[in-house]
């Protein structure tokens, strides 16, 4: 079992605390000129996703998580669960409806994704920074306005809704970001 | 391709460290204050137990041979000798090494502007600190003063004098920052550097720089402590937005006491398991010999700088900070 020291913090070190696996965001090194030195971690629980602070006495040790990030391609889902495979060893994964969270909708095959391992079982899962999707269902488009003013909700092939232009159609291509879950730009298909 | 041989500092914020040591300078000068050089290794080191030395070797004539020598934590000993000698009121700015110290406001090489001045007690100090950061900063307007025990009572409205360390620990327990920590995985001044550094620090010295005076008895370094009900270390720190700036005392004289402190400090050294040094016996002697009234101060130049240039991490002042020296 791996430990780690305080002395070893560093943005993207992944913990076990209080039985969950964290990885650091930011570590501050607190010292009073005369005193006692503490390291306050601000860390991000990999299974709730819940960011929260904790203090160290600089010297303290901390497990380890074993906690790796694998890049996988999505295969298929059955509704219950989604399944991902290593490229270069084809082995598969099966990733729980927990672990997907909001990924899944994102998502439609054949997406590299990068899944986070925790023991050997996926913990989380971040889609592509950027996807294309079709429009599945919106609003008819309203020609000739693209000033992008005003907007409409447009509900997505993988299944996501996102505000669009007023011009967007059914059937079109969109690039959309993932992480903030915003319309970039049409796509010519 | 090594790509990090360039300094962390922008072109101006290396000229403004020129040009606030030209200043510092003819602050001191203005006020007839000598301006010293005292030797940064030396064959003892200091016994602060939160402090750690580096050291080194050295083989030559002079000294026998693999002769341990220490960095300086501070000048603080040598430039007491030089009082003690007879100089009068003296400043010096040099490179301190602390083992250990890296963050946003930490290099374990760093800049030092400590100064002593014959004749002050830590009040006296407190207004020459303050006129000397107006000039560097630019500021204007009295400095906030308050004690210890009024600035726990005013975030924490606890007594940082009275408060036991359980009454210590639950108050950080409360706050969410006791980590992991048991009542005593650290000491009672461990919680109260814990709460102050993580609940009170943040809030001074943002309207105005704030000085902090009156420190625990138990937390008194080097300071006079003062007699009284409750005996206090004649101590005070300065913050500005929330950054600690300098630290000084009303200077111990008592050569007796100094051995007490520092026997004290080598046991709570034994006790974590820290290295234990030998005791300082040219310094004993200065006091000995008699250490002239005095108070004084360390400055931390490089976080002045940081305060001058607006910026919160230390690497923005430094030229080449520890990962690329």
């Amino acid at each position: 079992m791996a430990i780690y020291n305080t002395n070893e913090f560093r943005s993207g070190l992944k913990l076990m605390i209080d039985g969950d696996p964290c990885s650091i965001i930011e570590n501050q090194f607190v010292k009073p000129g005369k005193g006692q030195a503490f390291c306050r971690v601000k860390l991000r629980n990999l299974k709730s996703g819940r960011v929260y602070e904790r203090t160290y006495k600089s010297g303290e040790t901390v497990e380890a998580a074993d906690v790796m990030d694998t890049e996988m391609q999505y295969l298929y889902s059955d509704g219950e669960e989604w399944h991902f495979m290593v490229p270069d060893t084809f082995e598969q994964y099966v990733v729980s409806e927990a672990a997907m969270a909001d990924a899944a909708k994102w998502l439609k095959g054949q997406e590299a994704c990068l899944v986070t391992l925790w023991n050997g079982v996926p913990l989380s899962v971040a889609p592509p920074n950027f996807v294309e999707l079709a429009v599945t269902d919106t609003d008819p488009g309203v020609r000739g306005d693209t000033s992008g003013g005003g907007g409409k909700p447009a509900t997505l092939e993988s299944g996501a809704v996102v505000r669009v232009p007023l011009f967007v159609d059914i059937d079109d291509l969109l690039k959309v970001d993932t992480r903030t879950g915003e319309y970039v730009s049409r796509v010519k298909n | 391709m090594c790509d990090d041989w360039q300094p962390t500092a922008p072109i101006e914020n290396i000229r403004l460290r020129a040009a606030l040591l030209a200043k510092t300078r003819q602050f001191f000068a203005a006020r007839d204050v000598l301006e010293v050089e005292t030797p940064l290794l030396s064959v003892a080191t200091v016994s602060d137990p939160h402090l750690q030395s580096f050291s080194t070797r050295y083989n030559g004539p002079g000294l026998s041979a693999e002769t341990s020598l220490y960095l300086q934590t501070s000048p603080e000993a040598a430039m007491k000798r030089l009082l003690a000698a007879g100089s009068g009121s003296i400043y010096q700015v040099c490179k301190a090494f602390r083992d250990g110290e890296s963050g946003a406001r930490h290099n374990p090489e760093f800049t030092m502007l400590e100064w002593y001045r014959i004749g002050f007690d830590h009040f006296a100090l407190m207004d020459e600190a303050e006129a000397l950061v107006q000039a560097l900063l630019g500021l204007n307007g009295a400095f906030e003063r308050v004690s210890y025990r009024a600035i726990f009572k005013r975030y924490l409205d606890l007594d940082p004098h009275a408060a036991s360390q359980e009454a210590l620990w639950q108050c950080a327990v409360d706050a969410g920052i006791a980590g992991g920590l048991v009542v005593d995985a650290i000491d009672r001044d461990g919680w109260l550097d814990l709460l102050m550094s993580h609940l009170i620090e943040p809030h001074l010295g943002h309207d105005t720089p704030l000085f902090v005076y009156d420190y625990p008895a138990s937390q008194a370094a080097l300071a006079q402590i003062s007699a009284g009900v409750v005996p206090l270390a004649e101590r005070f720190e300065l913050f500005v937005t929330g950054i600690e700036l300098a630290n000084g005392y009303h200077e111990l004289r008592d050569a007796d006491e100094l051995q007490r402190r520092f026997e004290h400090d080598r046991h709570l050294r034994q006790v974590s398991g820290a290295p234990v040094p030998v005791g300082n016996n040219r310094l004993r002697a200065a006091l000995e010999a008699g250490l002239p009234a005095s108070a004084g101060v360390a400055l931390g130049f490089d976080r002045l700088l940081m305060l001058g240039a607006g910026v919160r991490s230390i690497d923005e002042v430094l030229i080449f900070p520890v990962a690329r020296a």
